[in-house]
């Protein structure tokens, strides 16, 4: 019953989804008061009825309710309650749901917090998003039902993936999905500008703080899944390009080009058809992430390939959505035209290259994506793509990012030369260039050129970023939010860059065989098995070893590193210990028994890894306080006042006025 | 050309790619197991249904053979088993089960629980014959000809559907 009820729900959202995009399109076109007012309860009710939906899906799964396709196939009455919640969108179908859901959230907030805003605005804002509902919802419905019934009922699921039964799945893939979800926002907003034909800095102003909020709750799920992969997989790695990875960075990278961008155009007018296109196109990649995961024409193992119908819908819906977009971007472009111009060292200018940098970024990553399925495609057979690809001719454009962050920092808007700041840029420079060698070449002794460059850069990017809001606290001046937040983001993006070189170029890492009362050395520290003993938990059985680690002969800590066989999946999976500290993580990870109580075990030490999660923490903050900023507020205030002027272009209000 | 247009010229040489690459993921996913058009791996095998003797695959030559591979943690197998009950009673094939990974006990238990759709149980408790038969998973079926060459291989549960539109009309020499 819950199911057909959740069904149901999840049909009527469909309808409500078209009501809401027929009216916030056509309402404001016809200049039609009342079709515009309807998009509102359609908003709610389509929440309401997603909320519904969820709900019963996830209540099928708490009460192991086998009759359900899904909850067989990825539930077990022996998996503990929170891994069934999280299991309900650890599946094709329920993670569909639970996208469209995400989406009505976002929709419903817009409705909620964009009433200052001109009416037909937010209509085709919300008309916009309607179109991408009712395309998910009915995608869902026609092809990934996850409320289909299984005849007959088996007696008990065939359980979670074990891989996917941790703490980090119950929150990264949500996480994740608010973010590039939440860039549907910065998406609806430019297809109404262009309905409209107009985009003036207020509509960048507007833009700001929602592409802000999705781009941090996508970095920390990014963070999230990086950090997942690194403790749950547990062989250390934290980032290995694979094409679901690399299609969850390239909305990132765009996004952060997006926010940028948005800053030139809002403060200075700049850069108008170029924001335009980084909306569409972020938005676009967080799509094209949906299919090339979903469709399987990237992975093509047999998890999708199987139903080429779902790859053919996604297709089309692809094609009508960002296809729609760019017709239009074709149509309404040319009629932006920016009016002021930059000098090539303004702050401009860099953010230009910042953005430029980042979409080479972006393109280096598509095409390593790309490069193995179009070979495969052409007839002349299978391609491998790996880091020897991505990290060389990812840091290309990345290293003269890391270079121009700090020098950025120092430009002013307009004007050019940075006589003024030379000072403050030289002085910078050299204490980054002395700490950034002495960590890196002192502490750690690295021999390649690349990391004491690395950790100079990060060094650097610090110091620059913190240079001005320390000037402006010594004079006795506040610093707004959206300052604030900027310098925190850019301090992550300094600790991340020294974490991850200096944690690259020193880490210590051994493959080895142990029998209980052997040790081996990676100094200064000891690794030494003691025992591997048996442990029971809910769903599996694991031997569990006792590592002693020891640092110049005294003991540092214990790793308990298990070896878990999941008897519904028969799978066996090993579960790393991590010993950590801000200083250095110590990793230990169990292979297969080699005979005679040996067991095969990789143990390692990875110097600042921590940094790397701290760094992601620390951009997500700041993208969170900069989202508070009053200007964002205050600019509402000022559209929502009945003098128009006060904006340099005040938008078109031609059914209110 | 409007400059403008560029995007949407990229976006559309990319839609033509992925649309290629669809129509091809399904020819694909035929051709993906190497072992069809190949012989089949002979194998002699512990005897689920008489303990102490021995299933071998020499046996069917000359007949069309069904190799399911199946486990009783496998909760697809279970759904599977009426449609297997349905095509043994046809007779067009030797329905043969590859025991895969399993408790002989439990297995037996099964099958006496829900009809047993096999003229041969084997048992592979180590999934070694599996292993030359690019087994995955559970349910796999390979159907097999009397000259003993794999003719197909259907990687999910077999539904009346498919029986009556691939596997039937393989055997029947109407497929080309």
């Amino acid at each position: 019953m819950i199911p057909e009820i959740g069904q149901f729900a999840m049909i009527l959202a469909l309808l409500l989804a078209a009501v809401q995009a027929f009216f916030g399109i056509a309402g404001p076109w016809r200049a039609h008061q009342r079709w515009m007012q309807t998009v509102y309860p359609a908003v709610a009710g389509q929440f309401v009825m997603l909320a519904l939906a969820f709900g019963c899906l996830i209540w099928s799964f708490v009460h192991n309710d086998f009759s359900v396709r899904m909850v067989a196939g990825h539930s077990n009455s022996a998996l503990p309650v929170y891994y069934r919640v999280a299991a309900a969108w650890g599946n094709h179908e329920g993670s569909l749901l639970f996208w469209v859901f995400v989406l009505s959230m976002w929709t419903l907030t817009v409705a909620a917090f964009a009433t200052s805003l001109p009416r037909p605005f937010v209509a085709r804002v919300l008309g916009v998003l309607g179109v991408i509902s009712f395309g998910f919802l009915l995608f869902s419905l026609a092809t990934s039902n996850p409320f289909e019934r299984l005849q007959p009922t088996p007696p008990d699921g065939i359980d979670l993936n074990p891989v996917l039964q941790d703490f980090g799945l119950t929150i990264h893939p949500p996480m994740l999905y608010v973010g590039y979800v939440g860039f549907s926002v910065a998406f609806a907003f430019a297809c109404a500008a262009m309905l409209e034909g107009k985009l003036d800095q207020t509509w960048a102003r507007w833009t700001r703080p929602w592409t802000t909020v999705a781009w941090m709750f996508l970095t920390v799920g990014i963070a999230l899944g990086s950090w997942w992969a690194y403790y749950e997989l547990g062989w250390g790695g934290y980032w290995a390009w694979d094409p679901v990875e690399n299609s969850i960075l390239m909305p990132w990278l765009l996004g952060t080009a997006l926010i940028h961008s948005l800053s030139v155009t809002d403060k200075r007018g700049l850069f108008k058809s170029w924001t335009l296109l980084l909306a569409i196109m972020t938005f676009s990649f967080c799509l094209l992430a949906t299919f090339m995961v979903r469709s399987g024409v990237l992975v093509s193992v047999h998890s999708f390939a199987s139903d080429p119908a779902r790859g053919i819908f996604i297709l089309a819906f692809l094609v009508l959505s960002i296809g729609g977009a760019l017709t239009l971007y074709v149509w309404r472009a040319p009629l932006l035209r920016s009016e002021a111009g930059f000098d090539l060292i303004s702050r401009e200018a860099f953010l230009l290259f910042n953005n430029i940098l980042l979409v080479v970024a972006t393109a280096v990553i598509f095409g390593g994506t790309m490069a193995p399925f179009i070979s495969d495609l052409m007839g002349l057979g299978t391609l491998s793509v790996g880091s020897p690809y991505f990290n060389p001719m990812f840091l290309l454009p990345v290293l003269p990012l890391l270079a121009l962050v700090s020098l950025g920092t120092f430009a002013r808007w307009k004007r050019g030369a940075l006589r003024e700041s030379r000072q403050r840029i030289l002085g910078s420079l050299v204490l980054a260039v002395l700490l950034g060698a002495a960590i890196s070449l002192g502490i750690y002794g690295s021999r390649s050129l690349l990391a004491p460059l690395g950790v100079i850069l990060g060094v650097w990017i610090i110091g620059s970023a913190l240079i001005d809001p320390i000037d402006r606290l010594r004079r006795g001046l506040s610093i707004a939010p959206a300052v604030l937040g900027m310098t925190l983001a850019h301090i992550g993006l300094g600790v991340i860059t020294i974490g991850l070189t200096t944690m690259e170029f020193s880490r210590q890492e051994r493959d080895i065989a142990m029998a209980p009362g052997q040790q081996v050395d990676l100094p200064p520290y000891t690794f030494r098995m003691q025992g591997v003993e048996d442990v029971d938990g809910p769903n599996y059985r694991a031997a569990q070893a006792r590592i002693e680690v020891l640092k110049h002969g005294k003991p540092e800590t214990v790793l308990l590193p298990q070896r878990r066989d999941y008897w519904v999946q028969q799978q066996s999976l090993a579960e790393a210990a991590l010993g950590v500290s801000w200083r250095r993580d110590l990793l230990a990870t169990m292979g297969d028994k080699v005979g005679q109580g040996a067991w095969s075990l990789r143990v390692q030490v990875r110097p600042l890894m921590r940094l790397l999660w701290l760094g992601a923490a620390l951009m997500a903050i700041g993208g969170f306080l900069a989202t508070l900023d009053r200007r964002y507020r205050r600019q509402r205030e000022v559209v929502s006042a009945p003098v128009p002027g006060t904006a340099p272009n005040p938008p078109v209000r031609s059914v209110e006025a | 050309m409007n400059r403008f247009a560029i995007p949407l010229a990229l976006f559309a040489a990319l839609v033509l790619v992925f649309a290629v690459a669809l129509k091809r993921a399904p020819e694909k996913q035929f051709v993906r197991s190497a072992l069809i058009g190949k012989p089949a791996a002979e194998f002699t095998l512990p005897d689920l249904m008489n303990p102490g003797g021995t299933v071998d695959s020499r046996s069917f030559k000359g007949k069309w053979v069904l190799l399911n591979v199946w486990g009783t943690w496998c909760y697809e197998c279970r759904a599977e088993n009426p449609q297997l009950l349905a095509i043994r009673q046809a007779g067009r094939v030797a329905v043969v089960g590859l025991n895969y990974k399993d408790e002989d006990e439990a297995a037996r238990q099964w099958l006496k629980e829900l009809g047993n759709p096999f003229d041969a149980v084997a048992v592979d408790k180590e999934g070694r014959v599996a292993i030359d038969y690019g087994v995955y998973g559970a349910p796999e079926t390979f159907l097999i000809n009397p000259q003993g060459i794999i003719v197909h291989k259907v990687v999910s549960v077999i539904t009346p559907d498919l029986w009556q539109t691939q596997l039937l009309p393989m055997i029947e020499g109407r497929a080309k």
